[in-house]
């Protein structure tokens, strides 16, 4: 397809999406790919802190358990954050903000300034807030993360219906008589979709780092779930000597965030209006 | 040879990710002291890439040149550097189409003009540096007087989101009058008025240059504004000349397929006008030899194969085709 | 108003529309009365041109008559029933009846939709024919307007300018309106492309059995196509009439005005004698009295006092106190 083929012209994008590839890979086939599947529960506390070799690649952590392949579950763990967080973010933040922008009335600005509450405090304050009060899990740091970023999205989504109302085509689809719904879901909506895409692929960054910091934090699942800020968390005793405890979820976590931001940043190229041909 | 501004088979083109877009084709132009010359085409026609060309502001890394010069009083505008430099804004001025973006909204009109006027007006040996902020804004207010600006003192305050449409526009024409320029390229001026102030607007423009013996180029796509203030008329078409003639000679006698056509599609009361099938060439994809003739009823072979040149008659009607009208009978226009 | 036997297809009686202006707080500190006491009435078949220049209204004028937005005062009639008045909502079976054409009609078209789902756009949502029913219909007006029917499956961006505009008027045509109104369809086309666009909407209209309302600045384009034109000036309409008569004897001072700053190729430079001077003022605050006495040449200290009413003689309306005086 001709945007697949602009895409591996963009020498960043391509690795960005290669790098995606390799994260969903892995954890898809973690059972497959994972030397030691059963180490995201046992532990052999004999082999504990073992440097990288032949048989444990990355090392092994504090229980003795394989890292690598702790990692690879963690893969799983991290995608499923991530994307639930995300999903629901814009479930409620997106319709809020086509409503929002459509209709430009007094409900419109309580929503935005409601939005804005939010958008005050920073996010991650809030989601420690919001993850401490209701307890240590991965429910509800995915709860904290989908409503401390629901506001981001409403408001993008707000200022992108706002402009695109003015839009001739939109004027000239209200003055032929479609109703409100029909200008916003087949109007609207898929016009301001390369900006949403894009962002979305961003915030998946962003969020990845969040729930990694409030996994480190403590905030996140409880033990032994191989979730990688809380492995980097439990790294922190040992440091620096197993070096390689803390720098595997960390490179993980790194090549993560990387990979969305590089994908993202290629999609906003390839949706330029400029180039865009149809979606 | 007297012209002040000499243009010469200048050939342009613009590097694009799709090839070279050939926007100029061997163009032929001149402009003498004192004239005021329009500049007629319709959109595609290269009429704003030469007034930029003349001034200079052609992107330079995509620009390029391929043949032909524009001298303005003897200096090479397109590869003079320093000297063409020290023209522009001083002996060659310009006056855009869209007077509101040429402003900077941020500044008051006063403090526009003083900037102008401390780098490109001429000493007049008063005050430090042969310049005085005084006499600076006497000039101003001056020239905004004569621009038929009202309360020119109050102009200067003000910013230029808080004048209309015409009155930023005569503030560009006395902009560029400051200078004391001998040429000011007016690109679409009136483009954006409303006829009663386009009316005004022309009407001053052509007896300031004339009562300054100043020289006109004057870009448009509006024949009756041509009529109104120009003395000769230069009709581009797709990046060439077509056809240059005094103004009534023009308008009662054109020779050129294209301006024919063109005159025929003024509306008119009581006849339908009529339109030019077809639609302006894309300088990427340039026919050959004369442009028009895709669109010409007048076509032939030699059409496609050679590009006629601009032949100059002894009564100043310059024409660039294979088979020009010549029977002054057919008038198109009067 | 109209005449005798056909009644008029559009009567606009006393419309008014003023913008509120608002200052500190977003407290209303002011009116722009973009509209006031705009009377006429359309006759089925015609083509109505709206001259003026910026401020004058003919804008708005049109976007009020099309329901874009509605009016302060005064109602608006199609066919005896009234379609528009202060806190009516327009009727959707209205809309079918009469379309807007914007500047750019091309424009009107979303960029994502294949040009056959914009043309099945407006079937979908006023009628419920079946799908073959609205494809047939969408066909039969494509080539009513000189597009070949392949282009269906094209984007907008995959057609020429002159196409989409094609494209954008069939897209209205395919309701089967009875008026249409163009708002500024000439502006910044070039003349040979406009000829061609005229030359269009002429077959349009005849093919199609339609009635304009032609809103322009450009006055040459007016007097060639249209039957009866209306002069307006801050709001108000200050003549109205057949449109050789009005540009043959203009009698209001702003139309006088108007035509004489108009080039004439071939006569004497119009620019050497142009006598109007200024602008029209700001429309949030207009002059009271007469609107066009700061500048009118002729004006007399009763112009100040009384805003004068439309006067018809022989179906030729001046809104002027003095006007008999005035004939050359």
């Amino acid at each position: 397809m001709d945007l697949l083929k602009r895409f591996a012209r963009d020498r960043a994008a391509f690795i960005g999406l290669s790098l995606l590839a390799l994260l969903v890979l892995a954890a898809l086939f973690a059972p497959l790919l994972a030397p030691f599947p059963n180490d995201v529960f046992d532990f052999h506390i004999g082999n504990r802190l073992q440097p990288p070799s032949g048989t444990a690649l990355f090392g092994t952590d504090r229980m003795g358990s394989d890292i690598f392949s702790r990692l690879l579950f963690g893969a799983r763990i991290t995608l499923m954050l991530a994307g639930i967080a995300v999903g629901s973010a814009l479930i409620i933040g997106v319709p809020i903000g086509l409503v929002a922008g459509y209709y430009q009335n007094w409900v419109s600005d309580a929503l935005m300034r409601i939005a804005e509450i939010f958008l005050a405090v920073p996010q991650i304050v809030l989601a420690i807030a919001i993850a401490q009060t209701l307890g240590p899990s991965i429910e509800n740091v995915i709860l904290a993360l989908s409503l401390t970023y629901w506001p981001f999205w409403a408001r993008l989504v707000y200022a992108e219906t706002r402009s695109m109302r003015n839009e001739v085509f939109v004027e000239s689809a209200v003055a032929l008589g479609a109703s409100p719904w029909r200008v916003i879901v087949l109007h609207i909506l898929p016009n301001i979709a390369s900006p949403i895409i894009v962002r979305t692929s961003i915030g998946m960054g962003a969020t990845i780092l969040t729930a990694a910091t409030l996994g480190f934090l403590g905030l996140g699942a409880p033990p032994p779930t191989p979730e990688w800020g809380r492995m980097i968390a439990e790294s922190r005793e040992f440091l620096p000597e197993a070096w390689w405890y803390a720098l595997a979820p960390g490179v993980a976590i790194f090549l993560t965030v990387l990979g969305f931001n590089l994908f993202g940043d290629g999609l906003r190229d390839i949706l330029d209006p400029r180039t865009r041909r149809s979606v | 040879m007297n012209s002040l501004l000499d243009i010469q088979a200048l050939s342009l083109g613009f590097r694009t990710e799709k090839g070279i877009a050939k926007v100029l084709d061997r163009i032929d132009l001149s402009v003498r002291p004192g004239e005021i010359v329009g500049l007629v085409g319709e959109s595609g026609c290269g009429k704003s890439t030469l007034a930029r060309a003349i001034l200079g502001t052609l992107p330079e890394g995509q620009t390029e040149i391929n043949s032909g010069h524009i001298r303005l009083d003897g200096v090479d505008m397109l590869r003079g550097n320093k000297e063409a430099e020290h023209l522009r804004g001083r002996v060659v001025t310009f006056v855009p189409q869209d007077p509101f973006a040429s402003f900077n909204p941020l500044f008051r009109i006063g403090t526009q003009i003083q900037d102008l006027m401390r780098f490109k007006a001429p000493r007049d040996g008063s005050g430090r540096f042969g310049r005085s902020r005084k006499a600076d804004e006497a000039s101003a207010i001056a020239m905004l007087d004569a621009v038929q600006l009202p309360q020119p003192k109050a102009i200067l305050n003000k910013y230029p989101h808080q004048l209309s449409g015409g009155q930023r526009q005569r503030v560009m024409i006395a902009m560029a009058l400051l200078p004391q320029p001998r040429m000011i390229i007016a690109d679409e001026p009136t483009t954006a008025l409303d006829v009663t102030v386009q009316a005004q607007i022309l009407g001053l423009l052509r007896r300031l240059a004339v009562e300054r013996g100043v020289s006109v180029l004057f870009t448009t796509h509006d024949l009756g504004a041509a009529w109104e203030i120009c003395d000769r008329i230069v009709v581009m078409y797709a990046g060439q000349t077509a056809e240059i003639a005094p103004r009534e000679q023009f308008f009662a006698d054109p020779r050129h397929p294209y301006t024919r056509m063109l005159l025929e599609s003024l509306p008119s009361p009581g006849r339908d006008p009529v339109g030019i099938p077809g639609g302006v060439p894309s300088p990427l994809k340039a026919p050959d030899g004369c442009r028009f003739h895709p669109r010409c009823p007048r076509a032939t072979e030699i059409c496609h194969e050679s590009r006629p040149a601009l032949m100059t008659g002894a009564d100043g009607h310059a024409i660039a085709c294979h088979h020009p009208w010549l029977a002054k009978a057919e008038a198109a226009h009067v | 108003m109209s005449e005798g036997s056909n009644p008029a297809i559009l009567e606009v009686d006393n419309l008014a529309r003023h913008f509120p202006v608002r200052g500190f707080l977003n407290r209303q500190v002011g009116s722009l009365r973009a509209l006031d006491n705009v009377s006429f009435a359309v006759e089925p078949g015609e083509i109505l041109g709206i001259v003026g220049e910026s401020g004058c209204g003919k804008s708005t004028l049109g976007k009020t008559l099309m329901g874009i937005h509605e009016p302060s005062e005064g109602e608006v009639r199609m066919m005896g029933e009234r379609i528009a008045s202060p806190g009516q909502k327009r009727a959707a079976r209205i809309r079918a009846r009469l379309q807007y054409v914007y500047q750019d009609p091309g424009a009107s078209l979303d960029p994502r939709w294949t040009l056959r789902r914009s043309l099945h756009e407006p079937l979908i949502i006023h009628t419920d024919w079946p799908r073959e029913k609205r494809e047939e219909k969408v066909r039969e007006i494509v080539k009513a307007v000189g597009l070949p029917v392949e282009h269906l499956d094209l984007y907008p961006h995959e057609i020429s300018g002159g196409q989409q505009r094609r494209v954008g008027l069939a897209r209205i045509l395919v309701l089967g309106p009875e008026l249409v109104i163009f708002d500024e369809p000439t502006s910044g086309l070039d003349v040979s492309v406009q000829a061609t666009v005229l030359r269009l909407f002429r077959d349009l209209k005849s093919e199609f059995d339609l009635t304009y309302l032609f809103i322009s600045h450009d006055l040459a384009v007016v007097q060639s196509i249209c039957d009866r034109v209306i002069v307006m000036y801050l709001g108000r309409i200050v003549e109205i009439g057949r449109t050789a008569e009005v540009f043959a004897s203009p009698r209001h001072p702003y139309t006088q005005a108007l035509l004489s700053a108009a080039p004439r190729i071939g006569g004497p430079r119009v620019t050497e004698n142009f006598s109007l001077q200024g602008e029209p003022p700001d429309p949030s605050n207009v002059p009271s009295g007469c609107r066009f006495r700061t500048r009118c040449p002729h004006a007399l200290p009763d112009c100040a006092e009384v805003d004068p009413k439309l006067e018809y003689e022989d179906s030729h309306g001046v809104a002027c106190l003095h006007w008999r005086e005035l004939k050359a």
